[in-house]
């Protein structure tokens, strides 16, 4: 069997009384992509950091591309690419110019700057902007444009921490095509965190952390599949007798929302039928939801992903507090 | 976010994708440290070259002290100078003063680069923080002492005339004095994050150091305690070698010489030359090594 892309045992890390990440374990193969989801001060970047080398673990172990982040940190950055949340592009330079100094610092051999750069910024469809200052991209440029840079040395793992957040629906959709062309064309594993559920469908496998602690990995169909039931909401001409029924001739609990008749079931397109010849009060329309990656969150930490970040920035609040008054 | 429509292939029409190109990164070796000081060091040439403005600006300074003045006080002086201009006695201090500054702005662009994100870039790099910290501050030294080369283009306007031991001479001790400035701002970058701070900071340290160094005043029979404080400045030992120099190549009598370019004394003792110059280098060794303990620490 190959050696992982990314393996991971027992990892943890505490900055003072925090534990950031409370015992980690997952490996991802060669040519995965691999997403980790979850609300801000889960724990995510902090993971990310450990494996790029940036924040020492506290105790346990990750290798990646076969080199231990711990004691192996310059081999771990020679075969990892990294695209951070805030930009990290000199702005005075041109994009060739910030490609040939990322070249410089990686030791790509010489002879073989220029035709990757050609190839890595043709895909990000930068090329006829080689020469133009980075000041004058706009975000989703220069977005693309840290991509094209963390490929230059042909890296086995390309991190991308938050790749698409804040970019517009169309640079979005294109990083997502650079993410399948890269995985077609080249051996690379892509890690990536994320907190937008529906991009996190198009990992091949996804983590969900929260609090420090893995809480499900699995293929999204996998975790969707697992948390069972469909939605499936009705119009009716009496809501509160369809309600008194569904809950007499099915056993099932439901609820008026936002004017429809809304419950959860298994199997939902095998209950629609009965749903119309056994129910005795007339339907106007049907809606059938398969669970969604929101619903795998909720289903396993128990809060939608939005309510998680509110109550984190909370907690941080107060930890922080705690700290300055612990210190007096 | 449903309206982010990914497409699955590539959009019909579209050029094929070029073919891939792998790249070897070799494991780290001394050379591959080398290309990293050495982009490191490219990058703030091509910054410079780029900013014609800085360029500019930082000739304003340096100027108002030789021709505003220098000129201005020339009457007040004339009496002690011996018959030499007082643009010509200021001139080595004034050569000084422009790659001081300029060489403190070259290492407050780590303090931008931080700003900016950009540090991140080159410290998450495989080669080591030393060879990040050693191309910031050569490339810092190398710019500053080119700003100060404009200056050196000024000479004939102030009666020293130009040999080529002269011009390298200056540029030489250009380049050391910016050496070590550099070094310094780079060392005071790794602690202080803040621009308005890191610029208040060098403000506060960098100009009492040239104005106490002698630039502006022969270093003879000074007050006691502004002679104390003189000889504890680095920068003392920076103009007092640039004045021997410029005087070197003057037509002057010996008492103009005794007069505006007296011997530098530790407690009656003369500092040679030689020794002054070694004082400015092993500090700026002293500041390059702290910076990189500084930056190799951090995360």
């Amino acid at each position: 069997m190959p050696t992982p892309a990314i393996s991971v045992k027992d990892l943890h890390k505490s900055f003072g009384d925090f534990e950031a990440v409370k015992g980690v374990d997952f490996e991802v193969a060669t040519g995965e992509v691999f997403g980790f989801l979850g609300p801000n001060g889960a724990g995510k970047t902090t993971t990310i950091n450990m494996l790029c080398t940036l924040t020492r673990p506290t105790s346990g172990n990750a290798e990646v591309a076969g080199f231990d982040v711990a004691t192996a940190r310059d081999d771990v950055r020679r075969h990892i690419g990294l695209v951070f949340q805030d930009q990290t592009l000199d702005g005075y330079l041109s994009a060739e110019q910030n490609l040939r100094l990322h070249a410089e610092l990686y030791g790509v051999e010489k002879a073989a700057v220029k035709p990757r750069m050609e190839q890595v910024l043709r895909m990000v469809g930068l090329w006829e902007r080689r020469d133009s200052q980075v000041l004058t991209f706009s975000g989703g440029m220069r977005r693309r444009l840290e991509i094209a840079r963390g490929l230059m040395h042909s890296p086995r793992v390309l991190f991308l921490d938050e790749p698409t957040i804040g970019l517009d629906p169309q640079t979005r959709a294109s990083i997502w095509g650079y993410i399948r062309q890269l995985q077609r064309s080249e051996e690379i594993t892509i890690f990536m965190t994320t907190h937008y559920m529906d991009e996190a469908e198009f990992c091949g496998r996804i983590v969900i952390m929260d609090h420090g602690e893995i809480v499900a990995l699995d293929t999204p169909a996998a975790l969707k599949e697992a948390v069972g039931a469909d939605r499936i909401r009705i119009e009716t001409d009496d809501d509160e007798r369809a309600i008194a029924e569904l809950a007499e001739r099915f056993g099932l609990e439901a609820t008026v929302s936002e004017g429809a008749v809304s419950f959860a079931v298994a199997d939902g397109e095998e209950f629609v039928p009965r749903l119309f010849a056994e129910l005795d009060v007339p339907i106007r329309s049907v809606n059938l939801s398969r669970p969604t990656l929101d619903d795998v969150f909720m289903s396993h930490t128990g809060t939608t992903i939005r309510d998680a970040e509110e109550s984190a920035a909370k907690n941080r609040n107060r930890a922080v507090m705690q700290a300055m008054v612990g210190r007096r | 976010m449903s309206d982010a429509t990914i497409p699955a292939t590539a959009a019909p029409g579209a050029p094929a994708p070029p073919p891939t190109v792998a790249v070897h990164v070799p494991p780290r070796s001394w050379r591959s440290e080398l290309r990293a000081i050495k982009i490191v060091w490219r990058r703030e040439l091509i910054r410079f070259q780029k900013d014609r403005m800085r360029i500019v600006t930082a000739l304003v300074q340096p100027l108002l002290f030789l021709f505003v003045l220098g000129s201005g006080l020339q009457q007040l002086s004339a009496a002690s100078t011996h018959g030499v201009e007082l643009k010509t006695f200021i001139y080595p201090g004034v050569l000084c003063i422009s790659v001081m500054f300029t060489a403190m702005f070259s290492a407050a662009s780590i303090v931008w680069d931080r700003e900016f994100g950009f540090l991140r870039e080159m410290m998450v790099a495989p080669v080591r923080r030393s060879s990040i910290v050693v191309g910031k501050v050569f490339g810092g030294a190398t710019v500053a002492s080119l700003q100060g080369v404009i200056l050196l283009a000024l000479a004939w306007t102030v009666h020293v005339p130009y040999s080529v031991g002269l011009v390298l001479g200056v540029f030489a001790l250009q380049l050391l004095l910016a050496f070590s400035i550099t070094a310094f701002g780079v060392m005071v970058a790794a602690r202080i994050k803040q621009m308005q701070s890191f610029m208040g900071v060098m403000q506060m340290i960098v100009t009492p150091m040239f104005f106490i160094s002698g630039a502006l005043f022969p270093t003879a029979e000074l007050p006691g305690w502004l002679a104390f404080l003189n000889r504890i400045d680095p920068i003392t030992y920076a103009v007092a070698p640039m004045r021997t120099l410029i005087f070197a190549n003057l037509d002057i009598s010996a008492e103009a010489h005794q007069a505006l370019n007296p011997p530098i004394t530790w407690f009656g003792w003369d500092v040679p030359v030689a020794l002054q110059i070694f004082t400015v280098f092993a500090l700026g060794m002293v500041m390059l090594a702290i910076a990189i303990a500084e930056f190799s620490a951090g995360e």
